[in-house]
């Protein structure tokens, strides 16, 4: 009796057991899929194609798209270029406050926006600590589309510093050893090696830093204001229109909307072509 | 494997403590009178509370303060609240036409006026309206939907049809507008701050400064916009006798004459 008891027990099949687990963790992941699906496709189904249209022939729509694509443009490339040797040393070389350099880079990835822009206010404002200065050279930095891209940066950069920081400690130094030897100077060792090596990194860097150039709000509205064409980026413009014409709202949430998709697109079918990075 | 066990529980410990204490600030807000206030009342109105909380000490009451056209959209989108005070008439009527207000219930209780601001050091050297038409003045005004924007428009356009100012007067002062603010506390601080050299503002908004934080320049009283304050209890609040409780704190001498130490004009018990 005893036996058939323990044997019983025993006896479960092991398969259907795996099954019944396995569909478990698929119906645990439903709730958060349908949250992220159902907000996005409410946007979609609210703007019809037509209102679409028209609402994008309008100035104000017009103007807070263009300024949009330029200043995260500008904040993309000012990531990357002032971006890139801080990743370099971050991943090849030790040095004593590397700790510091590392938390200070990640700072403004959990910093609330509006206390960046506070911050920015506070260093490059009329008033500010270099504010002054600016104003003295004739480069006022307040209210202008400079602003934009001083807040866009200072909020996205971090984005790519970590990635390519992580695709640069990716390459193998010996290889980069190899081709000095075999007599490539350093600025060829670098993009004719390095990079290509940490192609991932960079691209998937920049995208991330582009996504959230364009979607940054708080440190724009408190740092640079609001004004249509020269400070009113697509956020703004969403966040105000959303006051005044929900038709202006929604149009500018679905093209900003349709551009993160469409970086998402391009940055995985661009690093899915991609062979895998040296050695590895 | 202990420091991964630790480390897991510090972190549910501090989400935690964090539920707990936000369930703890919201414990007040289901008993509680929620108001919808124009940015500019908030410190009168907190006063306007506390006399009302001494009068009444069962009573609690919630501020929301912010521009009124954004008070209006989160009413029409379906956000609770019990009175609806708003800093100029349109905004009051999207409520009323959206059918969140009874038309007959709304009143005005106190008047404003608006007056130019400029930071303590005054940069532009700003002495009169007229020379927020001079070029290159770093001029901040509230967007135009919120009611302190569109105050400081009826007096731009009021001005440019006066002869002293001339028609030029209005485009000129728009064209040295570098902001457009969603809340006029927000135009008064970029003035603060310096960032700006003027803002029009309420006068009321201007006596918050502290003292040599910002200074005040009047405006013509024929250009001045009289602002008009309204208040009315929305039709779906859930504390209608509290509502109309504090209204009465509102409107009662002691009320009124609160309002007018905080610079705004009463219009009478």
């Amino acid at each position: 009796m005893a036996d058939w008891v323990v044997h019983g027990r025993r006896s479960r099949p092991a398969r259907a057991n795996g099954a019944g687990l396995r569909d478990l963790w698929r119906w645990a992941s439903l709730p958060f899929v349908v949250f992220l699906f159902l907000p996005l496709i409410a946007l979609l189904l609210r703007a019809t194609p037509e209102r679409l249209w028209e609402t994008l022939g309008t100035r104000p729509v017009q103007q807070a798209v263009g300024l949009s694509l330029r200043t995260a443009a500008a904040a993309t490339g000012l990531s990357i270029a002032l971006g890139t040797p801080v990743a370099y040393v971050l991943a090849r070389r030790r040095f004593r406050l590397k700790r510091l350099v590392e938390a200070l880079v990640d700072l403004p990835v959990v910093l609330p926006p509006a206390v960046a822009g506070l911050a920015l206010l506070m260093a490059f404002g009329r008033r500010g600590l270099l504010g002054g200065a600016l104003e003295a050279l004739g480069i006022p930095i307040g209210f202008s589309p400079t602003a934009v891209v001083l807040a866009q940066t200072f909020v996205a950069a971090p984005y790519y510093v970590r990635a390519a920081a992580i695709g640069f400690s990716q390459v193998q130094a010996e290889l980069e050893q190899a081709a000095s030897i075999d007599g490539a100077s350093g600025r060829q060792v670098f993009l004719k090696v390095t990079v290509p090596l940490a192609w991932h990194g960079l691209v998937s860097g920049a995208a991330l830093t582009w996504a959230r150039a364009l979607g940054e709000f708080g440190a724009t509205i408190i740092f640079a204001g609001n004004f249509p064409g020269r400070t009113q980026t697509m956020p703004l413009a969403i966040y105000l229109g959303f006051q005044i014409d929900l038709d202006v709202a929604l149009t500018l949430a679905v093209i900003l909307g349709g551009f993160s998709a469409l970086t998402l697109i391009l940055v995985r079918t661009l690093l899915q072509q991609e062979p895998p990075a040296g050695g590895s | 494997m202990r420091a991964r066990w630790g480390g897991l529980c510090g972190l549910a410990g501090l989400l935690a403590s964090a539920w707990v204490a936000g369930c703890a600030a919201r414990m007040e807000d289901n008993e509680s009178l929620t108001i919808f206030a124009a940015a500019s009342l908030a410190e009168v109105f907190q006063a306007v509370g506390e006399a009302h909380r001494q009068a009444n000490p069962a009573a609690e009451i919630v501020f929301n303060f912010a521009a009124s056209d954004q008070l209006a959209q989160q009413l029409l989108a379906g956000s609770p609240a019990d009175l609806f005070a708003s800093a100029d008439q349109v905004q009051m009527q999207i409520a009323v036409d959206a059918g969140l207000v009874d038309v007959a219930l709304r009143r005005v209780f106190a008047r404003n006026r608006m007056v130019i601001v400029v930071p303590s050091d005054n940069p532009a050297a700003i002495a009169s309206l007229a020379d927020l038409a001079r070029p290159g003045v770093r001029l901040v005004l509230a967007a135009p939907e919120v009611p302190a924007g569109h105050y400081a428009r009826l007096i731009l356009a009021r001005a440019s049809a006066d002869a002293a100012y001339g028609p030029g007067f209005e485009p000129a002062v728009l064209a040295n507008v570098r902001s457009l603010e969603e809340n006029v506390r927000a135009v008064l601080a970029k003035v603060v701050l310096g960032e700006a050299d003027a803002g029009i503002v309420y006068l009321t908004d201007a006596l918050t400064t502290g003292r040599g934080e910002a200074f005040a320049i009047e405006i013509p009283s024929g250009l001045n916009a009289v602002t008009e304050y309204w208040i009315a209890p929305l039709s779906g609040g859930t504390h209608p006798e509290q509502a109309e409780e504090f209204l009465v704190t509102l409107l009662s001498a002691e009320g009124q004459s609160i309002l007018a130490r905080y610079g705004f004009e009463p219009v009478g018990p």
